[in-house]
This record gives structure tokens, C-alpha cells and sequence, in this order.
């Protein structure tokens, strides 16, 4: 399937328009930074959001400059809710490990020129800005941002304005905006797929491919299965809203004594629908950070990763795994109890292969010559954050524990942890890692490292207080508790929540101007700073367009060659020849 | 290639240093948190809440456990192994260490899963018994509704065309059945104490939840589905009953009461609410 590409016949010739060349381009590596521009300002828009809620948790009646009416209403906090998940899920969370990330550096680990289907790919990423545009649009039309949650739960959003503001156009615009997203990803999902299968390169077996390589694959096939269901869902429940079908709305709907024309829907159907995506997706977000936290961890201990079998099949039970929980989030949602319970095993089973990684992490590090650079550090930040994180998990895995801890901020810990800061944690170690490689200039490692204590510090102290928060009974989604009886002692957790927030948040400017300023004023990277042993440290900084300059490498060794017993230098890249790698030999 | 001798870093050690402890202090903090209960879930007023805690109290060893020792071992490693030029340890794995570890953790974690089944089959998997207390709990945006049936028993049909909160029938109770005469409809649950009571729980428009943090317990309410619970309170007092669905604007102030009271207490306040129905 690849052999024309590895003989070197394949003449890719390079765009001389700019709008070929930088937006519409078909390049992998071009449309990887667009994908990880898009997370970028995504991020952005996300963090704004979530800081605003902060303050209105602590200073609800706090007259905001650009708010309308001065004063941040309940309807207008629930749509910061629901804007603030939804953006950082899909248009962060999913798009800049995979499309961003993945887009620009699987065909190159794997040796190949471009992925699959580079038309597809362009495709791939302006449906998914398309998506982003439609998300956007949501705060500005009339009723504004929806406040369904993240989750957009029928029949609060399937019935249109009567259940609220921002439940007529904004929450259109929200389905659509998630149907258009979830078109985007199964067609790079695709991609993924049939490039990592197909395009190779002589040698790169599959247990010779770097573990990120495993974490985007395994995340593709998760979104090829998991999308393709929420897409689905977002029809019929596009059509519930608009064309009178009653795929998720009962018969007997009252709205304000005004009886609803539908029948014969089910409420639960759109969970069962919803989250039959929305687990997987956890993972989506997760695996490719657990695959650079490897990556990462190896190279700059210098030691090969611990157990890489055992890690590549994990992911694989991670993924399989994956599709069989999703009933979890549905303990409490009136679905049998027996069900309930046979979720709950299945989730506690996922927490083994998630333990098998953080062991084998702990291993790698284990007699190691921990170099302590910016990647490095942000990965071991991974780790420490996912332990945290998993670990909460299992009290919610279980039914009767869920009794007490769900919808509370105790859920909202543990997800932030592990799917939010945990993966955007493997986003900066990829960001620190391969920056050189995409931009052939380092970023600032001081204020990389000022970067890295800011947030680590930051996200524990937002964080972990918010546990306690939930275990007390402090319940999530609410534009304001003052009311309830329990409010006022959680009130201090919640300021020292704010405070880290805001500071945490701020600290993010660091990264952002290190990260435009190193596009001019870096260190000129060379084709291999940190002395790594993946191809694509073996070729220029930044790669040519077909990625190998005509030659295309042959894969003589697994990925973590790192301080092999009787060679000169501590690494061997994958493309030596077993004759190069012998004059390397200590003599 | 030469062999690169990479000095080990000056600020190798400020760095691992600081990382390891950074760890640890997370680690010190969140077990003192946790040891001393300083921000406890409100103490349970049900046996089922008793089997509920304890389980959470087991998790919480387990998880404290594991928590503690990735940590620490996170850290140790961190600065033991820091680069000071020695040579790094060559190895790709151990099976027998993957065996072990796999091994506990499915031990550990399914032996969790399987002992919480006894908190949840209890309060689940089991029918009420036939002399509970029987409420109907009926919510929309943004109100609890409690039905008792009354003498005869029985509750009324509900009719949703009927539904009319302006004209004080918001459960749309039937004119028509007799059955619904005598239904006694309240905004706050009243129950009697160390008696078994089914809450019969429904929703008008979208998904609420009913949730009484002492009771450890939770259940959506869904529109087109009468979904049972059942709990036996066995403590006088006011508990707080919280929507934790999203379920538009009003979420937030979603809430109403609950209060066990004695039986006679209860009786009494059973024969008042039909006098003033009867009214």
C-alpha cells in the first residue's frame, strides 16, 4: 500500500499560494497547527468562561461591566456552565492532542509522508472550525447561550424556549454545532485509522510504534465508534426540536399548565445515547496525553519505557473497556438497578489497566537520569494528576456511593483532575516537547518551569479543595446556594477556589507569550534537542513538506532505545541500521 | 557521533527537589483533610445511610492507600533519580512486577465493587414492604409536589390536561375519579420516623432529581416514568431536599423539605391536612 511512497517516487510539490499553503492547505503538519490554533483560542474563550463562574459563585451580586443588567443572572451562569463544558471538551479536550497533535506528528513517527487522505484531513478540520463558529454564535443570538448543560439532557433541550432562555436558538445552534463536530472527527477518526494501518514505514511493526502513536490510534478508533452514535442523537434530537418528532420526549409533557404535543418518547434514550459517546470521550481526551506522558517520561529519563507490551495493551483495555461503562453516569437516572450494578464492575474494572499505566510510569522513572526540562515536568505533573483523579473515581464507579457524591462538586473534581487538567497537563508536554520540532526554535525553559509551578500548584489548589466541597454536599450547576443549609461553612473552600483560579489562569499568559515570543526569539532547536529517538527527530526542523525530504526512513528497532549497555551515546534513533548502530558500540 | 557527556544540571536538584516536595505536601494535606472529617457529609438518619458510609469509608482506605503510595513513590523517584551524571539503569520491564500489580489491583478494586453491592441491592433491588408509607413525588420547574392518598388508600388518576397549578391543581389530579377526593397534596414531605416509606417519584416537564444528603440518597425524576425508592428514617428532624438535575433557570432554589416526625405526630398531621381538605 505505502511501497511508492517509500521508494521515494512519490513527488510532493510544495503550494506557492498563501491560501493553499496556510488555509486551505492539505498538509498534515499545516493543518495540525490549525487544529492547534483552534484549541488555543478555544482554551481561551473556555478559561474566560470558567473564571467568570468562579466569581459569581463567590461574588454573586457583583455588577460586572459587560454584562447586561449588571448583575450575572441564574439563566446566564448555566449557560457559562454549558458553554464552558462544551467548548473545552470538544473544541480543547479532543481537538488539540488528536487534531493537533496527532495530525502533525503520527504520519511522521510512523515514517510516512502525509496521512491517508490529505483531502479529507482539510475537510476534517474546517468542518470542525465550522463547529467552533456555530458554538460561538450561540452567545449572540436571541435567548442567548443554551443552559443545558454540557450533556443537553431531553427534555430540558428538546423542547425548545418553553423550558427556558437559551433553549430556543442557542441550543439549536448547540446541536448543531456537536452534529457538525462529531462529522469532523468520524472523517479524521478514518484517517487515523487507515494511515497508522497503511502508511508505516518498512520495520514499523505495530509494537514497534511509539506509544503516542498507540494513544492516537486507539483514540481514533474510539471516536470512529463513539461519534458516529452522538451524531445520531444530535439528529433526532434536532428533529424533536423542530420537525414535532418525539424520539426522546413522553407523552404527558406539562410546561406551564400548557400540555406538550408529544408521545411516545424516552428521556433516557438520549442519555444511553449521549454517554455511549460521552465515556469513550473521556478517553479521547486522556489516551494521547497518556501516550506523550510516556513518551515524554522515557526520554527524558533516559531509560526505556517500563513494560511498553503491558502499556500498549493497557490503552487497548482502556479503549475496549471504555464502551462498557457508560451506564455509570446513569446510576441515579431511573435505568435498572441491575444495570446499574453490572456498570459499576465494569467500571472498576477500567481502573486496572489505569493502574497498570501508572505503575509502569512509576517504572520507567525507577533508575533513571531524570532530566527535570519542561516536557518533563508537565509529565510528571500527568501523573501525579491522574493518580488524584483516577483514584476518585472509583467512589463514583459505585452505585451506593454515587447515592451521596453525584451531581455534587466532588464530581467536579474528579473530572476536572482527570480528564481536564490531567490531558491539558499532556497537551503542554507535547506543546514543550515538539515545539522545537514544529517551529525549529526552543521555548523559554524558565519561563516554561515558571509556567509549569504556576499551573501544577494552581490546578491542585482549585481542585482538590472542591472535593470536600462535594463530599459535604455542596451541589454542582447552581447559580448560587446561599439558601441551602450548608452553604455558608463551604464558603471559604469556595473563595480559596477563586483566588487559585484567577492566579492559576493568569499564569497561562506566561505560556502564551512564551510561546509567541520563542516563534521568533528562541534557540534554534537543530533536528534533535533532546537527544530522542522517534523519527521525527531525524529529520529537519521543521519537517519538509513530504515530511522526509525523498528519504524515507526503514525502522530497525523499537522507540525507547535509551542507554542501551555498550554504546557511545545513549540513544538509538529507530532508523539506524543495525551496521550505523554498531560503529555507535563502545570499542 | 560523540559520546555527548551531559553535565548533570545545577538546577537538577533545586528542580527534583522541589517537585518531590511540592508532592508530598499535596499528600500530607489531603490526609490530614481526610483524617480529621473537616468537612464531614451531614451524619445519616437511615441504616441503608450507615451501609452507604461504610462502603465510602472503605473506599476511601483503598484509594488512600493506593493514593499515598503512587505518590510518594511518584516523589521518591523524582528525587532519588534525578540526573547527578550517574548512568541510567537499563531494563524494559518486569513481568512478574506486572503480574503482581495487576493481580492486586483487580483483587483490590473488584472486591470494592463487589462489597458496595450490598448499600445499593438493599435499598434497590428489594420492593417496598406492603404497610410503607406511600408519597407520590411529582416535580416541575421549579417545585416539589407530595401526594398522599388519604383514607381510602388510593391515588387519584392524573389527567395532565388537567393540569392546572393557577387553579391549585397542579398534579392535574382527575375530576372525575373518586379515588382523588381525598388525595392530600403538599409542598414539604412529611413522613413518619422508624417506618418504611415509597416515594412513587414523577416529573411533569423536564428530568429533576430527588436528593436528602442525610437519607445518601438520590433519584432522577423523569418525565413518563413512576420510578420507586424506598428509606426508613430513624431521626426526628428538618432535612433539606435538593433538585441536583439541571433543569432550567430556577435549579438553583429547587428545593423543599423534609420532616420525620413521631407517628402520633404524623397521624396528627395526616387528620389535619384532611380536615382542611375536606373544608
Amino acid at each position: 500500500m505505502s511501497s511508492h511512497a517509500h521508494t521515494g517516487h512519490a513527488v510532493v510539490i510544495e503550494p506557492s499560494g498563501f491560501i493553499r499553503k496556510y488555509i486551505f492547505s492539505v498538509d498534515h503538519k499545516v493543518i495540525g497547527i490549525q487544529y492547534f490554533l483552534l484549541a488555543l483560542t478555544a482554551v481561551c474563550v473556555g478559561i474566560v468562561l470558567s473564571l467568570l463562574m468562579r466569581f459569581h459563585l463567590v461574588y454573586p451580586g457583583a455588577h460586572l461591566p459587560f454584562v447586561s443588567g449588571g448583575i450575572l443572572t441564574p439563566e446566564q451562569y448555566l449557560a457559562l456552565v454549558t458553554m464552558h463544558g462544551t467548548i473545552m471538551v470538544f473544541f480543547v479536550l479532543t481537538t488539540a492532542p488528536q487534531g493537533g497533535f496527532g495530525n502533525y506528528f503520527l504520519p511522521i513517527q510512523i515514517g510516512a509522508p502525509d496521512m491517508a487522505f490529505p483531502r479529507l484531513n482539510m475537510l476534517s478540520f474546517w468542518v470542525t472550525f465550522l463547529a467552533f463558529v456555530a458554538i460561538l454564535a450561540a452567545f449572540v443570538v436571541p435567548g442567548g447561550a443554551p443552559i443545558s448543560g454540557w450533556t443537553g439532557y431531553t427534555p430540558l433541550s428538546g423542547m425548545g424556549e418553553v423550558t427556558g432562555p437559551g433553549e430556543g436558538w442557542g441550543q439549536t445552534l448547540w446541536i448543531i454545532s456537536i452534529s457538525l463536530f462529531c462529522l469532523a472527527s468520524l472523517l479524521g477518526a478514518l484517517n487515523f485509522i487507515a494511515t497508522t494501518i497503511d502508511l508505516r514505514a518498512p520495520g514499523m511493526t505495530l509494537f514497534r510504534m511509539p506509544l503516542t502513536v498507540w494513544g492516537w490510534f486507539v483514540t481514533a478508533i474510539l471516536g470512529l465508534l463513539a461519534f458516529g452514535v452522538l451524531l445520531a442523537g444530535g439528529i433526532l434530537l434536532l428533529l424533536d426540536r423542530s420537525a414535532g418528532t418525539s424520539f426522546f420526549l413522553p407523552a404527558g409533557l406539562v410546561v406551564n399548565d400548557q400540555l406538550q404535543p408529544h408521545s411516545g418518547g424516552s428521556p433516557l434514550l438520549w442519555q444511553h445515547l449521549f454517554w455511549f459517546f460521552g465515556h469513550p470521550e473521556v478517553y479521547i481526551a486522556i489516551l494521547p496525553g497518556m501516550g506523550v506522558a510516556s513518551h515524554v517520561l522515557s526520554t527524558f529519563a533516559r531509560k526505556p519505557v517500563f513494560g511498553y507490551r503491558a502499556m500498549a495493551m493497557a490503552i487497548c483495555a482502556i479503549g475496549f473497556l471504555g464502551f462498557m461503562v457508560w451506564g455509570h453516569h446513569m446510576f441515579l437516572s431511573g435505568m435498572s438497578p441491575y444495570s446499574g450494578f453490572t456498570f459499576s464492575v465494569l467500571t472498576m474494572s477500567i481502573g486496572v489497566p489505569s493502574a497498570i499505566k501508572t505503575f509502569n510510569w512509576i517504572g520507567t522513572l525507577w533508575g533513571g537520569k531524570i532530566q527535570f526540562k519542561s516536557p518533563m515536568l508537565f509529565a510528571l505533573g500527568f501523573v501525579s494528576l491522574f493518580v488524584s483523579g483516577g483514584l476518585s473515581g472509583l467512589f463514583l464507579a459505585q452505585p451506593a456511593v454515587d447515592n451521596m457524591l453525584h451531581a455534587t462538586y466532588y464530581v467536579v473534581a474528579h473530572f476536572h483532575l482527570v480528564m481536564g487538567v490531567a490531558a491539558i497537563f499532556g497537551i503542554f508536554a507535547a506543546t514543550y516537547f515538539w515545539f522545537p520540532k514544529m517551529f525549529s526554535r526552543m521555548m523559554s525553559e524558565p519561563l516554561a518551569k515558571l509556567h509549569f509551578w504556576f499551573t501544577f500548584v494552581g490546578a491542585y489548589c482549585i481542585f482538590m479543595p472542591m472535593h470536600f466541597v462535594g463530599i459535604a454536599g455542596g451541589i454542582r450547576r447552581y447559580a448560587d446556594s446561599t439558601g441551602t443549609t450548608y452553604a455558608a461553612v463551604l464558603q471559604p473552600l469556595h473563595m480559596f477556589m477563586t483566588y487559585a483560579a484567577f492566579i492559576t489562569g493568569a499564569a497561562q499568559l506566561i505560556f502564551l507569550f512564551n510561546f509567541f515570543w520563542s516563534l521568533k526569539h528562541g534557540a534554534i532547536a537543530g533536528k534533535n534537542p533532546w537527544n530522542a529517538t522517534t523519527l521525527e527527530w531525524i529529520t529537519d526542523s521543521p519537517p519538509p513538506i513530504d515530511n522526509f525530504g525523498g528519504h524515507y526512513p526503514s525502522v530497525y528497532r523499537g522507540p525507547y532505545e535509551f542507554s542501551v549497555p555498550g554504546y557511545q551515546q545513549d540513544f538509538i534513533p529507530q532508523n539506524l541500521t543495525p551496521e550505523q548502530a554498531a560503529q555507535l558500540k563502545l570499542k | 557521533m560523540p559520546l555527548r557527556n551531559r553535565n548533570s544540571e545545577s538546577g537538577s536538584a533545586a528542580t527534583a527537589g522541589l517537585l518531590a516536595l511540592l508532592i508530598v505536601i499535596l499528600v500530607a494535606v489531603t490526609v490530614y483533610v481526610f483524617a480529621t472529617n473537616l468537612y464531614p457529609p451531614p451524619p445519616t438518619i437511615t441504616e441503608v445511610g450507615k451501609a452507604v458510609d461504610h462502603q465510602y469509608f472503605l473506599t476511601l482506605c483503598v484509594t488512600g492507600t493506593v493514593f499515598i503510595l503512587s505518590q510518594l513513590g511518584l516523589a521518591y523517584a523524582i528525587w532519588r533519580f534525578r540526573d547527578r551524571g550517574q548512568p541510567a539503569h537499563f531494563t524494559r520491564g518486569n513481568n512478574t512486577l506486572e503480574m503482581v500489580w495487576t493481580t492486586a489491583t483487580i483483587i483490590l478494586f473488584l472486591g470494592l465493587g463487589l462489597l458496595g453491592r450490598k448499600a445499593w441491592a438493599e435499598v434497590r433491588f428489594t420492593p417496598a414492604e406492603p404497610d410503607a408509607v406511600r408519597v407520590e413525588v411529582t416535580t416541575n420547574q421549579f417545585v416539589f409536589n407530595f401526594r398522599y392518598p388519604g383514607p381510602d388508600g388510593k391515588f387519584g388518576r392524573l389527567d395532565p390536561k388537567q393540569v392546572s397549578a393557577s387553579t391549585g391543581n397542579p398534579l392535574g389530579i382527575d375530576e372525575n375519579d373518586p379515588a382523588g377526593k381525598d388525595d392530600i397534596v403538599m409542598p414539604t414531605l412529611t413522613v413518619p420516623v422508624n417506618h418504611q416509606v415509597e416515594l412513587l417519584i414523577r416529573s411533569q416537564d423536564v428530568i429533576h432529581n430527588f436528593y436528602v444528603r442525610e437519607l445518601r440518597l438520590q433519584q432522577d425524576s423523569v418525565p413518563g416514568m413512576v420510578i420507586p425508592i424506598h428509606f426508613t428514617a430513624n431521626q426526628t428532624g428538618h432535612y433539606e431536599i435538593m433538585c441536583t438535575q439541571l433543569c432550567g433557570l430556577g435549579h438553583y432554589r429547587m428545593r423543599s423539605f423534609l420532616d420525620v416526625v413521631s407517628e402520633a405526630d404524623y397521624q396528627n398531621f395526616l387528620k389535619q391536612q384532611q380536615q382542611g381538605a375536606a373544608q
